[in-house]
């Protein structure tokens, strides 16, 4: 925390960075820096770098100047402290998870062959479990959420202009865009392969979300069981986001490992590592199971990917998936600050 | 044991703006260019990595108004037809540079007066550095980083070769022409010392540490015909507690104008509001200089707090004057006498320090011209200030090919020269923000061109 008001007192006297993304404008409007203030700051930042290949005062010059590094540091520890009830889990609890879920549903799970999914595992436990799951998330998420928000001060007031604005940038990842030439990630050479695969993971993640809801509501109010015909709408939203799930993880893995290694957090490595692994997991685990449902691998292929799936919605509050939902709310609060600064701005002219 | 010997057509000496420019340029020419670049990789760049905007001719910015700029603030120690082959040529620049690289973004936070005159750099001019860098790769130009030229084969204005310590190991470098864009001594205290005695013991060097002025010495003990001032600099007041060396901008404080300023002595020496402040700043660097023990300190109160950008350096607070003074080392008796002048000679008037406002003093030496308000305000506040020396002017002269010229009058057969080492052509004593970089990138590609021509 130290460290971050330091910093961002050289940026804030500096400000060559400020057309770069949304945090330069932001510490701009503050003269001091709060707890509050760098775990918003930490989270608006989408850690492109950029700043830091920029930057006259990187190390080794004696200010070490290393914003990306430093941001990311406290923004871990912004998710201990909003997340409730506290816990990030590492790789070692995930594998931990998904081990065990795998085992318990490999064990648990009769031997079938043939398409039915049901006869292997009962409607009423999936629906049950992955439910109860589900609700569980959604709770955890919004305590987190709240947190977060409670910090701000100021509180202006939400408008739908500023929701859309903010869920622009969300939806594009305009930060990473960098006025077009993508972002330094992982060298300093600007390139748009970061975004582009985390596209791939976020939609890919949404089509599979889509694909599930999509078949709930089938189920639930048209009575059509699973499972569904390859060219039903399900099963292709649940195929193309499969692909997604397959393509981003490994892209972002691969230009993970090439990282700049000045600028990394080694400390978040497996928190990093385990929402790739479950992702990537989820992601083929459900396409090996549409490919190979008709024949006598589906019941054990299911319970692994069911196995997968409840691994990775139990860490989807304790893990890397929350810089989803804190980055989200600090885009939403940046376009408030901005707009209520413009309309001081606009006031004051007159 | 065998020294390694490099050969190419153009040898590019330095590595910032100017020769980047020059190699690029020469590179394009057909030229194949070796760049010898002082700085580790990690500090590449020269006192360009510290620079964030270059002065440029534009529809709403003509020549005429240019010209008229640097014609103030040289008074007149300039040569214009130079000058003005680096103003036309500037607006055409930065077409050149976007198309290697460089990226412009609207004028920086409080720094909106410059929006007009000068093209910024997305995130400033290491992020150039960097773009131009990456150019030069791709275009397989070839660069040693922690090469400093230490000797030279140039006679009579026939330039053969030179002798660079790469890593510490000599290297032979062959070329058939050489861009010499290595920037000026800024960075040598001894030779600073030789111009302003022992005063520079106290200057901070805003700048790069390897500007040592050795190319420069090297070039002028050759024979090259010398032109500007050796005691004529870029210099501006910088917070005292900056580091010697690399500080940059963070170290600058733009709140002079805003309050006072006092010497050791506890004395004002000049009128803080003489003009607006882009216009003064490059004056006071020299008037602290020109202060006992270099030092000087800035004194305002917690009115204007907020009206400028903050320095990286906390400000000295305390809630009377007489505190200030002693917490700054400085007679209490003799502060509070100043202040108390100074009050009683301000006129009432409606502060506004944006323009030349009407708030000035009456009967005071020296006055206060413009923005002079009481200073009654506690908490008061005050600011260290030293010279910081940005870049030095003396230089090699150069005719209209960036042709370096020799004593007996005539352009040496395959020297030029770029940047720094040739600014004091232009700039014989004042400042314009960002015209630096303009010189460097319209004298750096005509180097390389006419290098390039050499070599054929």
């Amino acid at each position: 925390m130290r460290e971050g008001e330091r910093l961002m007192t050289i940026c804030n006297s500096c400000r060559y960075c400020e057309g770069f993304c949304a945090v330069f404008p932001a510490m701009e409007r503050r003269l001091r820096f709060s707890e509050s203030d760098l775990n918003y700051l930490a989270n608006l930042c989408h850690n492109c770098s950029e700043c830091f290949y920029a930057c006259q005062y990187a190390p080794p010059h004696e200010f070490a100047v290393n914003v990306p590094k430093v941001l990311a540091e406290i923004r871990v520890q912004s998710y201990r402290k909003y997340s409730w009830p506290g816990i990030i889990c590492s790789a070692w609890l995930v594998t931990a998870l998904g081990i065990v879920f795998t085992a318990l549903a490999l064990a648990f799970t009769p031997r079938t062959s043939g398409g039915d999914f049901y006869a292997a595992i009962s409607h009423g436990a999936m629906v049950g479990f992955f439910g109860a799951l589900g609700v569980l998330v959604l709770a955890f998420w919004c305590i987190a959420l709240v947190r977060f928000w409670k910090e701000d001060q100021s509180r202006p007031a939400l408008t739908v202009h500023a929701f859309l604005d903010a869920l622009k940038a969300i939806l594009t990842l305009s930060n990473l865009s960098s006025h077009g030439a993508g972002c330094t990630y992982p060298d300093e050479r600007h390139s748009q392969a970061r975004r582009v695969f985390h596209h791939f993971t976020f939609y890919g993640f949404l089509l599979c979300f889509a694909s599930t809801s999509v078949a709930a509501i089938y189920d639930n109010f048209f009575g059509w069981r699973a499972p569904y015909a390859y060219l039903s709408v399900p099963v292709l939203l649940g195929a193309l986001g499969g692909i997604g799930l397959i393509i981003g993880p490994l892209g972002l893995l691969a230009l993970k490992m090439r990282r700049d290694p000045r600028i990394v957090d080694a400390r978040q490595d497996g928190m990093d590592l385990s929402l790739i692994g479950l992702l990537l997991a989820s992601g083929v685990t459900g396409l090996a199971l549409m490919l190979l449902r008709g024949t006598a691998a589906m019941s054990p292929l299911l319970a692994i990917h069911l196995a997968v799936v409840a691994a990775l919605f139990v860490t989807l509050p304790f893990g890397k998936f929350v810089h989803g939902i804190y980055r989200s709310a600090a885009l939403l609060r940046n376009v408030l600050e901005q707009r209520h600064r413009d309309q001081g701005q606009h006031r004051g002219e007159r | 044991m065998t020294e390694k010997t490099l050969s190419c057509d153009v040898l590019v000496i330095g590595g910032g703006n100017a020769a980047l420019c020059a190699a690029l340029s020469a590179n394009e020419c057909g030229a194949r260019v070796l760049v010898v670049e002082a700085a580790p990789v990690d500090f590449r760049g020269g006192n360009s990595r510290h620079t964030r905007n270059m002065r440029c001719m534009t529809d709403s910015y003509g020549e005429e108004e240019y010209w008229t700029d640097l014609l103030r603030v040289t008074g007149g120690h300039t040569d214009e037809h130079l000058a003005r082959m680096a103003i036309r040529s500037s607006s055409e620049s930065t077409v050149w540079m976007k198309g290697h690289g460089a990226r412009f973004q609207p004028a920086l936070g409080g720094t909106l007066h410059l929006g007009r005159t000068n093209a910024f750099f997305l995130g400033g001019g290491k992020a150039l550095m960097n773009a131009y860098y990456q150019a030069a790769c791709k275009q397989g130009i070839r660069i040693l980083y922690n090469a400093e030229v230490v000797a030279m084969k140039l006679e009579g204005g026939a330039f053969e070769g030179a002798t660079a310590l790469v890593d510490g190991d000599p290297v032979q470098l062959r070329a058939k022409a050489a861009v010499f864009a290595a920037g000026g001594f800024e960075a040598n205290l001894q030779w600073l010392k030789e111009a302003w005695g022992e005063a520079a013991e106290n200057f901070l060097i805003r700048g790069t540490p390897f500007n040592k002025g050795r190319v420069l010495k090297l070039l002028l003990d050759a024979g090259a015909e010398p032109v500007g001032d050796p005691k004529q600099c870029h210099a501006v007041a910088i917070d005292a507690r900056a580091p010697k060396f690399d500080g940059g901008i963070v170290t600058r404080l733009d709140c002079l104008p805003l309050g006072i300023v006092v010497n050791r002595e506890g004395v004002r020496f000049y009128d803080e509001g003489e003009d607006l402040w882009p216009k003064r700043y490059a004056i006071w660097g020299r008037l602290v200089a020109e202060q006992p023990g270099q030092i000087a300190w800035s004194i305002i109160d917690s009115k204007v707090v907020g009206r400028f950008i903050p320095s990286v350096f906390p400000a000295v607070r305390a809630d009377s004057i007489r505190e200030l003074a002693i917490a700054l080392g400085l007679s209490g008796d003799a502060v509070e006498a100043t202040i108390r002048r100074f009050n009683e000679s301000v006129r009432p008037g409606r502060f506004d320090h944006n323009v030349l406002d009407d708030c000035r003093t009456e009967g005071l030496t020296p006055p206060k011209s413009h923005w002079a308000q009481a200073i009654d305000t506690p908490p008061f506040l005050a600011y260290p200030l030293r010279p910081g020396i940005t870049f030095t002017y003396l230089s090699v002269k150069v005719n209209e090919s960036a042709n370096i010229v020799m004593r007996n009058g005539t352009p040496g057969r395959n020297i030029f020269a770029a940047g720094e080492l040739m600014a004091g052509n232009i700039l014989g004593q004042g400042y314009l923000a960002g015209f630096g970089m303009t010189i460097g990138t319209v004298f750096g590609r005509i180097a390389g061109r006419q290098a390039a021509l050499a070599a054929k």
